[in-house]
């Protein structure tokens, strides 16, 4: 049996601890968030693969090329890296414990995050106007899900800022709150990259293909 | 009332959704409801509703709600074998142009119901259960990283449950095969409530399940007691560890498979449709690759409990622990490997099948090792053939003969013959009752003395052992040879009256099960009734290894007076070996998490949202989307979570023990 006490310590081995240590209030909550981003990402991993399957039927229906508008798309890929700029300020001024300008960064960062998602949901509207509905053809399904499962996370998001920013206010940067925003902040910057996967996969190999 | 407004109020249900026409299900539901309300009239009578939801609904508490699991995959049991007992039966009688008793509509939903419960109602409850109990005793943890989340998991897994049994009542379960695959499951084929209640179902307890896989991550990652390296954990915990990362890798697959699924049958795209560019065999593979994960998902638990108990019951250190961690670890990594062994039949190619037919032997590899780990543990020890022990022995016995079938079947051209066979239906049996269940039951009768302080009874334990183990394998050895004759899966009449023979002696077996399950029910009941002679006041009944043997039966809310500082693999071995004394004072308030109510009023809005869903109540489900994102929302603005149990609480609880092992000597 091997006996593993530390050779420095003398006498008895310690089996337990007589003092508490409390793990502190979110001890896991940072690894807990990682793991939840993880499973998060599989399911885009997944959409992104039946995209992959299925993103070149078409169903004699319309193609990539018929349908994306890529200045539309630079526009709106911008409004969400700018958002991402904007929370990283706001994560700076939270280290300086300024809550308002903490406050206004998360302002400009919801508006660029709506406007995000009001240009998608022009694009969107404009497709099915077009006649190309999700129920067109396998291509667009694929299409459609995987955005629209970005989009919705967006909004999601937006939701939680708002309702950061209410808890900011009432209750200021205490460490709860700290918290949070540190895990929106890992979920905003996690949509980002996931998009920059969108718009590679999806719109400009679309358009070359 | 106007039918627009009907139609609006109550989407696609009407009184013809009931099941009037049917007697086998009026008459369960005479008995379903005579048995509830003398239950809700009993505790009602008693007082008890206040107790249970204080106590139990609203805990956070990880060995209630551990507990909670356990009863949940039980009562779940006995609805999945009642399944099983009327397909035995009707696979029995159906011979010589007799119809049987079960018409093809009903007979379908009953083979469909029966996997999806016993897969995911009782299997998974049991299994998390068990983890959810012992982990964070093993680790000497007060409780789960996220106790609240805890709360949750386990409600949204009731609430899948819940839709699950509504379905027998209210409308019909799928008709599909427990995956439902398209084209059949979509809305072209199926176009009732059916597999609506198969997909939200799952989804309400997935997401239970896979925020359990997060919870129990963080835990045993960030929660271990000091001197407990990653070496040195217990190996259920390690087992846990991995089913848990499996949870997390692979049920969000399921969640998108069976999403994408909705959206073919609600919205009407074209994921798995035959035309418009659909892949009906997409839907194939995605749902396997969470498939084959999940499999492992439930044994390698088992694995871990035959592991203590081995070591337990044979005085001995586990043989091999290194090799034991690794064996896991690799057959976690390996398991995502082999999906495509359940459909070598789809026409992948050759090249294809031959890897993913050697992938799968591979496994068979680590498992193995496993298997002559238990053995060498066993060689020269003290063995006590307790309950535990003899269940252990009976999974090492089954789970061989179910292994060398299953890599039978792992040979492609072999496959091509067997594929959806009964041989096919006897092996995993063979390997899901041989492990997860024996390895469940195992673990119930190991850790029960731990959760209620006495024993169960060994006599009625040995009759349900005896009747289950027999009845196994009278129930699944003709499957095997039917399979080879050539007989398929799910067929409700037969024409060859050469087959009967083999059917009957199998419905024999499944009896012989059920006397196992009302034996096992017995035990409890008698065990309750002799809990003073059955009485365990040691906290280490069983002469054991663990951490979770260090404290007392059952132990106290904050599980460990003082935090255990581990030198070994056998923590609790190692202190009785070097004069651990019990600390008798200098005991200190306790920090620990408040109950809640929020988990479960936020599953009952998902189950609401889910029915809502089902039966095209689009208000229901709006309003309980609505009602779910409230009540998550403010419940965030509590800040307050937790409490301290005061210095004299802990040293009243700890003298009572003090006492109690006084007696004892």
């Amino acid at each position: 049996m091997t006996v593993a006490v530390n050779p420095a310590q003398t006498g008895e081995p310690v089996f337990y601890l007589a003092d508490e240590h409390p793990h502190p209030e979110g001890y896991s909550t940072s690894l807990g968030f990682w793991i939840y981003l993880m499973s998060d990402c599989l399911i885009f991993a997944m959409l992104f693969a039946a995209f992959g399957v299925l993103g070149a039927n078409y169903a004699a229906g319309p193609a990539p090329k018929d349908l994306f508008d890529l200045n539309l798309v630079a526009v709106n890929t911008s409004m969400l890296l700018l958002s991402s700029i904007t929370y990283g300020f706001a994560m700076l001024t939270m280290q300086q414990n300024k809550i308002a300008q903490t406050q206004m960064w998360l302002l400009i960062t919801g508006l660029f995050g709506a406007a995000f998602i009001g240009i998608e949901l022009t694009e969107f509207a404009h497709m099915i106007h077009e006649g190309a509905t999700p129920q067109r053809s396998a291509f667009l399904s694929a299409f459609f899900t995987l955005v629209g499962t970005h989009g919705l996370h967006v909004s999601c998001g937006l939701i939680w800022l708002v309702t950061l920013m209410v808890q900011v206010w009432r209750f200021g940067l205490i460490e709860a709150n700290r918290r949070r925003l540190m895990c929106l902040s890992m979920f905003w910057h996690f949509l980002d990259v996931v998009w920059i996967g969108v718009f590679t996969f999806v719109y400009l190999l679309g358009v070359l293909r | 009332m106007s039918p627009d407004l009907l139609k609006f109020i109550f989407g696609r249900l009407g009184i013809d959704s009931l099941p009037f026409h049917e007697p086998i299900l009026v008459g369960t539901f005479v008995m379903v409801a005579l048995g509830g309300v003398t239950l809700l009239a009993g505790l009602t009578y008693f007082r008890l509703w206040g107790y249970l939801w204080r106590e139990w609904f609203t805990t956070v508490d990880h060995k209630r709600i551990g507990i909670m699991y356990m009863i949940l995959g039980i009562v779940m049991l006995l609805r999945g074998f009642a399944d099983a007992l009327m397909m035995r039966a009707q696979q029995a009688l159906a011979f010589n142009g007799s119809e049987g008793f079960l018409p093809a509509h009903h007979y379908d939903q009953v083979f469909t119901a029966h996997g999806v419960i016993m897969i995911f109602f009782v299997a998974m409850p049991l299994v998390t259960g068990l983890m959810n109990y012992v982990v964070p005793l093993q680790i000497g943890a007060r409780d789960v990283s996220f106790p609240f989340l805890n709360n949750f998991s386990f409600w949204m897994t009731v609430g899948g449950a819940v839709l699950v049994m509504a379905s027998l009542f209210i409308g019909e379960f799928a008709r599909t095969g427990w995956l439902a695959y398209p084209p059949l499951s979509n809305i072209g084929y199926s176009p009732d409530v059916g597999v609506d209640y198969y997909i939200w179902a799952l989804q309400v307890a997935g997401v239970g399940t896979t925020l359990s896989g997060i919870n129990l991550i963080c835990t045993i990652v960030k929660l271990r007691c000091p001197g407990m390296t990653m070496m040195r954990m217990p190996v259920f915990t390690w087992t846990s560890l991995c089913t848990n990362i499996l949870i997390v890798a692979s049920f969000p697959v399921l969640t998108v498979v069976l999403a994408l699924l909705s959206l073919d049958r609600y919205v009407g795209t074209n994921f798995f449709t035959n035309d418009f560019g659909g892949s009906p065999m997409m839907y194939v593979n995605l749902i396997w690759i969470w498939g084959h994960p999940e499999v492992y998902i439930l044994v390698l638990p088992a694995f871990g409990i035959f592991s203590e108990v081995t070591s337990t019951f044979s005085g001995k250190r586990l043989f091999g622990y290194t090799s034991m961690v690794y064996a896991t670890v690799v057959i976690t990594i390996l398991s995502y490997l082999v999906w495509l062994h359940h459909f070598f039949t789809m026409g992948s190619g050759a090249s294809v099948n031959s890897f993913f037919g050697i992938t799968t032997m591979i496994i068979s590899i680590p498992t193995g090792a496993k298997m002559f780990n238990w053995l060498f543990t066993m060689y020269r020890g003290r063995i006590r053939y307790e309950l535990p022990m003899m269940w252990t022995i009976a999974f090492m016995l089954t789970f061989v003969i179910g292994g060398m079938t299953g890599v039978l079947l792992a040979v492609p051209p072999a496959d091509f013959v067997l594929h959806n066979s009964l041989f096919l239906i006897a092996h995993f049996h063979n390997v899901i009752i041989g492990g997860v269940v024996f390895g469940a039951f195992a673990g119930i009768n190991y850790w029960f003395p731990k959760a209620f302080g006495f024993k169960l009874d060994p006599f009625w334990g040995k009759m349900s052992f005896w009747f289950w183990v027999t009845g196994f394998y009278m129930a699944f050895m003709p499957l095997y040879v039917l399979g080879l004759m050539g007989v398929t899966r799910r067929l409700r009449v037969f024409d060859d009256p050469s087959l009967q023979i083999w059917f009957v002696i199998a419905a024999i077996g499944a009896g012989l099960v059920f006397l196992g399950i009302l034996s096992m029910l017995m035990q409890f009941a008698v065990s309750f009734l002799k809990r003073e002679q059955l009485k365990d006041v040691t906290g280490d009944p069983w002469d054991a290894r663990t951490l979770e043997w260090a404290t007392s039966s059952p132990p106290p809310d904050y599980n460990f007076a003082f935090t255990p500082v581990v030198h070994d693999n056998d923590a609790w071995w190692d202190m009785k070996k070097r004069g651990y004394q019990r600390p008798l004072m200098g005991f200190k308030s306790i920090h620990m998490p408040r109950s809640t109510g929020t988990g479960i009023i936020l599953a009952g809005f998902a189950t609401a949202m889910g029915f809502g869903l089902i039966w095209y109540m689009w208000w229901l489900a709006a309003l309980s989307f609505v009602a779910m994102l409230a009540v998550g929302i403010g419940h965030t603005f509590n800040y307050h979570r937790d409490f301290d149990i005061p210095a004299d609480d802990v040293i009243r609880t700890e003298d009572s023990r003090t006492k109690l092992l006084a007696g004892a000597k």
